[in-house]
């Protein structure tokens, strides 16, 4: 069977629910920040799979592609940040134990 | 079965798997590995649809840039060898069948679309026309959205050195 869309969008949504059930599951930040960089990438594959096989005359689900990754990697770089001041004010990064802001 | 559907399956396998073991790992710094294995699978992937320009930006910023990020936020704020607590059952089961409902829903509801190519001409994907294209202010160019995710990569930057900094006589 010749691979086409279909093939990709079902990996790309067997990734992206996998990256929620982390995200749901998880109670450390830094793993829930991996849960979001999974969700993303299958954004990302979605995207190219869409341009390739339905739209090859234009590059827009590649540039797609590339302005996530450039935003991920600033949304993961400010995100470690916070971890790290939070770890150092609270000496723990777990989402159930951090609570001030809560209430 | 021909070659290209081999390495899909392989791929496929290496991210899906890669990415259930990074969600599930007990240990956080095997999550990352983990995570690791199922981008450079998507990088992989990226190969398989000849966008190669994509793929060596996955693997640059993604491989080498986030993940080692994460690996070093790793080392600065947990032991590497402890166990991370163990999710709440009910939470795990409730969870589980939240992102089974979500699957099936749009599972069923691509397999039931049919999608309609344009079936023009193919451009070529080689870095030239990548880049002539990006920077274009014309009719389908990008150079608006680059310039303004360079602005937004600065105010990452910035950010980030006043977030994460210590304060002086902060102990």
């Amino acid at each position: 069977m010749e691979i086409g869309l279909n093939h990709f969008l079902v990996l790309s949504t067997a990734l992206f629910f996998i990256g929620v059930y982390g995200f749901l599951t998880r109670r450390n930040l830094i793993t829930l920040l991996m849960s979001v960089e999974l969700i993303l990438n299958s954004v990302n594959i979605n995207f190219v799979a869409f341009n390739k096989y339905l739209y090859p005359e234009n590059l827009d689900g590649l540039f797609f592609s590339v302005f996530i990754i450039a935003i991920a990697a600033a949304e993961a770089a400010v995100a470690i940040a916070i971890i790290i001041n939070l770890y150092r004010n609270f000496n723990t990064i777990d989402v159930e134990e951090t609570d001030t802001m809560k209430y | 079965m021909n070659m290209e559907s081999i390495v899909f399956y392989m791929l496929a396998f290496l991210v899906l798997s890669g990415g259930i073991m990074a969600v599930t790992a007990r240990k956080i710094f095997r999550s990352a590995i983990y995570l690791l294995f199922s981008l450079v699978g998507i990088a992989g992937l990226y190969f398989l649809l000849a966008y190669e320009f994509l793929a060596a930006v996955q693997v640059v910023v993604y491989v080498g840039g986030i993940v080692v990020l994460i690996i070093f936020s790793i080392f600065l704020t947990q032991a590497a060898d402890s166990d991370l607590p163990k999710a709440l059952r009910g939470r795990k089961v409730f969870s589980f069948l939240a992102t089974a409902a979500g699957f099936a829903l749009v599972l069923t509801q691509i397999l039931r679309h049919n999608f309609i190519p344009s079936g023009s001409e193919p451009v070529s994907t080689n870095v030239t026309e990548i880049g002539l294209r990006m920077l274009s202010t014309g009719e389908g160019g990008y150079a608006l959205p680059f310039e303004v995710v360079s602005v937004l990569l600065l105010a990452a930057m910035i950010g980030c050195i006043v977030i994460a900094i210590k304060k002086p006589g902060n102990s």
